[in-house]
């Protein structure tokens, strides 16, 4: 990920933030650091499955990551091209890099078109049914994790 | 119907010198460009060639059904009054032919910002003295489409004024902003990724000038509303409730921006 802008990553980079910044953190958001564009630490020391991870991808109501990439996975047809393709991504990106840019992807670019999966502040107008939660739990970003660290083809 | 689809290729031609020059008259034809140029492309060019020949034929497109219901409604006496639309407007090819391209609108005697549901529906209360049609209702749906259907082919005129200012720089925050648990603005999808693919989806500029549309995913005629409540839905937003202030203002928006788009109800949409 090479397209960061330099200002911004010396923002991050030099106050190495906590999450939401100090304020009052939703409960079940669990605290976790950026260090340079990455969280090198799992969320809350859980370990992740990649074979869950795959499926939460898929997910239509949870990941529905499809819509916006194509993954290296077969009878799928129809993938998005929004984002960039997910092949080799573990060989662009390391694990903490892939952390940072599941928990919230507008922390590297504020202007970019992924939604934040692990975040619930500053979101307007959420439906009822999702309010207060982030679009993935800490194990399920753990599981995509730890999937996408497996695309290194 | 052919002369909507002339306009939307010609549209599309009018990015090569040549065929613009062959084209003067059609774009001419086709009114007042919107305020950042040339029309924007109906949401009908992202279309298969089959659809969009599905659409343009009126013994084809599923949507003409609801058209003959409305001109029946449209003869039909009702409420009170025992009037019908046509008693007090007679035919509706001459009295209502471009005035779907012309809402919403802020009616003046009180203010208020009515598309073209709203206005049908304050005919049939203050009119005709019946009871107004519940939104999304297939009566309201077919008037919707019929008086829509006067308006084929013209294009989308409205304008701000004073009057709606206020509504359209609502409209406009509303487009512009982040929305939803996956935080994407409607600007996101309908100006920076249009003609992308959004998994089996081309995502089109986002203009209303085909509504009511036949959705096929719907296996029905939907209104403009209906089709802002999925995309809502679609990044976990609060849906609005049909005929909300909230999608009023983003219709306003959404009919300026599209300023010069010809009228195609009913579109056939995925
Ligand atoms: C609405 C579209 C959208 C969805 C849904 C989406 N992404 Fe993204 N993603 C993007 C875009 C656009 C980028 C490019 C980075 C940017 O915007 O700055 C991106 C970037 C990424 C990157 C960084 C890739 C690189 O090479 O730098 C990863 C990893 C990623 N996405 C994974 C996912 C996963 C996993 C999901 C599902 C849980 C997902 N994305 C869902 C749009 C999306
Ligand atoms: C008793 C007469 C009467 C009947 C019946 C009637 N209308 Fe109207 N309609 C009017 C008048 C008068 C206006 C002018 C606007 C106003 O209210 O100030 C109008 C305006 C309209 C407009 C707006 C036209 C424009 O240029 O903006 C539409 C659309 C409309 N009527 C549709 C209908 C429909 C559909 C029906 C039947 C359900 C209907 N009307 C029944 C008298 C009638
Ligand atoms: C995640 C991307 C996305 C977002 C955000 C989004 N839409 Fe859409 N929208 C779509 C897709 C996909 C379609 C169906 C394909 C098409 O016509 O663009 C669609 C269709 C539409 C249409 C119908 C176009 C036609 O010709 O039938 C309109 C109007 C529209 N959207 C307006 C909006 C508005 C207003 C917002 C903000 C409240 C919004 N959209 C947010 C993806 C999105």
């Amino acid at each position: 990920m090479k397209r960061l802008a330099a200002g911004l990553l010396s923002a991050i980079s030099s106050a190495a933030l906590i999450a939401a910044d100090g304020q009052a953190v939703a409960e079940e958001l669990l605290p976790f650091e950026i260090h340079g564009d990455a969280v090198p630490k799992a969320l809350g020391g859980l370990s992740g499955d990649a074979q869950r991870g795959k499926q939460i991808i898929l997910d239509r109501r949870k990941g529905n990551c499809l819509i916006c990439h194509t993954f290296p996975i077969e009878d799928e047809p129809f993938q998005g091209a929004i984002g960039p393709p997910m092949s080799g991504v573990a060989r662009r990106l390391s694990e903490g890099q892939i952390r940072l840019r599941m928990i919230d992807q507008s922390r590297i670019n504020p202007k970019t078109a992924m939604p934040p999966y692990y975040r619930t502040k500053g979101l307007a107008d959420v439906a009822p049914e999702y309010e207060g939660r982030p679009a993935l739990s800490a194990q399920e970003i753990e599981d995509v994790v730890a999937y996408l660290a497996t695309l290194n083809g | 119907m052919s002369v909507a689809m002339k306009q939307t290729v010609s549209g599309r031609a009018s990015h090569s010198a040549l065929a613009a020059f062959f084209c003067v008259a059609a774009v001419v034809a086709a009114g007042p460009a919107s305020a950042g140029g040339e029309p924007l492309p109906s949401g009908t060019s992202f279309l298969t060639q089959s659809l969009q020949a599905q659409q343009s034929d009126e013994a084809t497109n599923p949507g003409m059904l609801w058209i003959s219901e409305g001109a029946l409604i449209w003869q039909t006496p009702d409420g009170a009054s025992g009037a019908s639309c046509a008693t007090c407007h007679g035919d509706a090819g001459t009295s209502m032919k471009g005035v779907a391209a012309s809402y919403p609108k802020v009616y003046g005697k009180t203010g208020e910002l009515l598309n073209l549901e709203k206005r049908i529906n304050l005919c049939r209360t203050s009119q005709q003295n019946a009871e107004p049609y519940a939104y999304e209702s297939d009566p309201l749906l077919a008037l919707t489409a019929f008086i829509a259907r006067q308006s084929l082919g013209q294009p989308i005129n409205v304008q701000i004024d004073d009057a709606s200012r206020a509504f359209y720089e609502r409209g406009k925050a509303m487009f512009y902003r982040r929305q939803g648990q996956l935080n994407l603005s409607c600007a996101q999808c309908h100006e920076a990724l249009a003609g992308k693919q959004l998994r089996g989806d081309t995502i089109s500029y986002g203009v209303g000038n085909g509504y009511p549309a036949y959705r096929l995913e719907w296996q029905t005629l939907g209104s403009l509303h209906r089709r802002l409540r999925s995309c809502s839905y679609g990044v976990r937003a609060r849906r609005f409730e049909f005929g909300s202030p909230e999608y009023l203002s983003l219709e306003l928006f959404l009919a300026v921006r599209a300023q010069g788009v010809p009228v195609e109800t009913p579109a056939i949409r995925r």
